[in-house]
């Protein structure tokens, strides 16, 4: 640009520039006015979740760095990442945190392959089928602690629960007074815990699932039909491509249920045996050995650990809010 | 319908050119595997509700014929533990959780609902790390904020009050129920979003006429969904609570230390209790697993 023609440009910006101004202050504001009348909707939410979620996290943050046990209240004080260290240092808080790995990522995966069955054989019709569904979704309606109790007491209890009952009835039946008696709590204490949530977890994966399945692409599947694809390829190539952001839905709101999972681990086996998770030693090293800094410490990890995960699974793995941001 | 829905198809498609006895022989072996697969559902649905069917029974059975091994299928049938039941006044903690589960719930729908619009039908900028934030609470275990939020009720007095816990409540379902409002309200066509604007429609029209009658099963089912998780509630109540605001679930627990292990009198404990969720889950099943779906992930 030559320099007479800036200096026409700006002339003519120049002689512009009082009103144009005007306006775009006036629009300006009238933007901002929208962009807050469009926010401000947002603003209870946000500030409600961010007061009882985040101000307690801040605490409990500040709480891991001190020295703070009930029990002894002249000891309080700042300990650094003394808590942390101890975190790590114990074998029993190790432990427990492969304990949570283990019965998040099992429990999700067999409801969700149990449930995906399930979801499979009642997307047909067929007679009552609509009491099988109900039927289905039974376990998922019991309150957790009711049924942990259940489990516990009706069912696997090794003289007088369900499982061993009908144990000693088909032995029965074959003329054997000598059935098998397991006491599964104690023998299978991790298993029988896993064994409980599955049970409450797949007919909420089976719910997910059936709701993909309603909303499956019926046209590519009849054209898969007259491409005289089998009923494997047709679900490999066509059905599971269209199930995945279910199943990825499910898994993902499923495991931030079970890692959190504290009703089973109390009742059933009050977190002995190798099933105490995470959220269970952190309760019991509040309430019991009142030690705050160390529980403290515990929880901050905890946290870390799943918002490493959960942002990763979100943001890379799954395609839930990928494509959403197309809209 | 994965195996029903394209073998009719190609059964039509090549069914041309195949003699009617194999046609026949086809139709056979689709009614068997038919057959088959209606028997499995059957068998995994029974399965699944066998220990639903057990507590139900056992509360009909006397404490004696509860506890048998082999089970007493047949015993005869008695009504006493549910007099016993209701003779130990499980009133306070039943009405304890209704008050802070609908109260919870209520204050849920009145926060998410402007912001899942706010999300949703007029999207603020960056709205999916909103969302995102949101959701991230979700992975906060409840149990990382107990102790500040036990300090905090036992200096303030909201300890062993149900004021507390439906705040609680509020603030774990609200993710949850701002996600799946956002899902429900970006069905809406933006087609007769546009075309009640340019009719002139203000915002109490739009939101009457086009906004409700699509939003108004999905908060329905967004509700029951924070009714169950609310009503389910254990370590929060347990807490926070003592013998004033103790709910359901804490009744559960600490009855059966009270009582000593009552086979019988447990189930029917387990059975009332989890009523309410049975029966609200059974009546609205679609609803259900439209919420659960979060209005279909499209």
């Amino acid at each position: 640009m030559t320099s007479a023609a800036r200096r026409r440009t700006a002339a003519s910006t120049g002689a512009s520039v009082a009103p144009s101004r005007t306006v775009s202050a006036a629009g300006a504001a009238h933007l901002r006015r929208a962009a807050w009348a469009r926010r401000l909707p947002l603003l209870p939410a946000l500030i409600f979740l961010v007061v009882t979620t985040q101000i307690p996290f801040l605490a409990t943050l500040v709480v891991s760095l001190t020295s703070w046990n009930a029990l002894y209240p002249d000891q309080r004080g700042f300990a650094g990442l003394e808590n942390f260290r101890e975190v790590f240092a114990d074998a029993e808080l190790r432990s427990s945190l492969v304990t949570t790995v283990v019965l998040t990522v099992t429990v999700a995966l067999v409801s969700l392959v149990l449930g995906l069955v399930l979801a499979l054989l009642l997307d047909r019709s067929f007679r009552g089928r609509g009491i099988v569904r109900t039927m289905l979704i039974a376990p998922y309606l019991v309150v957790p602690v009711a049924a942990a109790l259940l489990w516990k007491h009706a069912l696997l209890n090794p003289q007088y629960g369900l499982v061993n009952g009908a144990l000693t009835w088909i032995w029965g039946l074959f003329g054997s007074s000598a059935p098998p008696q397991p006491a599964w709590l104690a023998e299978n204490p991790l298993l029988s815990v896993e064994a409980t949530l599955v049970w409450q977890w797949t007919p909420f994966m089976m719910l997910i699932l059936l709701s993909g399945l309603q909303s499956k692409p019926t046209d590519a599947l009849e054209a898969a039909g007259i491409d005289g694809a089998g009923p494997w390829q047709t679900f490999r190539y066509v059905l599971f491509p269209h199930l995945r952001q279910y199943m990825e839905l499910g898994a993902l709101l499923g495991s931030i249920y079970i890692v959190q999972n504290f009703d089973a681990v109390y009742t059933l086996t009050a977190g002995g045996l190798g099933t105490a998770n995470l959220p269970y030693s952190i309760y019991r090293t509040f309430f019991q050995a009142q030690d705050y800094g160390l529980a403290s410490a515990m929880g901050v990890l905890v946290v870390i650990g799943t918002i490493l995960i959960a942002t990763f699974a979100l943001r890379v793995v799954s395609s839930l809010l990928r494509e959403e941001i197309n809209r | 319908m994965t195996a029903s829905l394209d073998r009719p198809l190609r059964a039509r498609t090549t069914g041309m050119r195949r003699s009617s006895a194999e046609r026949a022989r086809a139709g056979g072996r689709r009614r068997v595997t038919g057959a088959l697969l209606t028997v499995a559902a059957w068998g995994a649905a029974s399965l699944f509700f066998l220990p639903v069917l057990w507590m139900v029974l056992t509360t009909f059975h006397a404490e004696p014929d509860a506890a048998t091994n082999p089970p007493s299928v047949a015993a005869p049938l008695t009504l006493e533990n549910y007099a016993s039941f209701f003779s130990s006044n499980p009133w306070p903690p039943i009405l304890n959780s209704i008050s802070a589960s609908v109260g919870s719930t209520v204050l849920v729908i009145a926060l998410a609902l402007p912001a899942a619009y706010a999300l949703a039908i007029k999207p603020v900028r960056r709205w999916t790390d909103v969302l995102f934030f949101a959701l991230s609470t979700k992975f906060l275990p409840v149990v990382v904020g107990l102790l500040p939020l036990y300090l905090f009720a036992t200096t303030t007095g909201l300890q062993d009050n149900i004021a507390m816990l439906v705040l609680l409540y509020t603030s774990m379902n609200l993710p949850i129920a701002l996600w799946m409002l956002q899902r429900f309200l970006a069905e809406i066509p933006k087609e007769m979003l546009e075309a009640a604007e340019l009719d002139g429609a203000g915002l109490a029209t739009t939101l009457r006429s086009v906004i409700a009658p699509v939003a108004l099963p999905g908060i329905a089912a967004t509700s029951l969904i924070c009714l169950i998780f609310s009503w389910n509630e254990l370590l929060l109540a347990r807490t926070l609570t003592a013998t004033v605001a103790g709910t359901a679930p804490v009744f559960l627990t600490s009855f059966l230390t009270s009582q000593g292990l009552f086979l019988a009198q447990m189930c029917t404990a387990a059975f009332v209790i989890s009523l309410p969720v049975l029966l609200a889950g059974f009546v609205a099943q679609d609803k259900l697993v439209q919420g659960l779906s979060m209005g279909a992930v499209k």
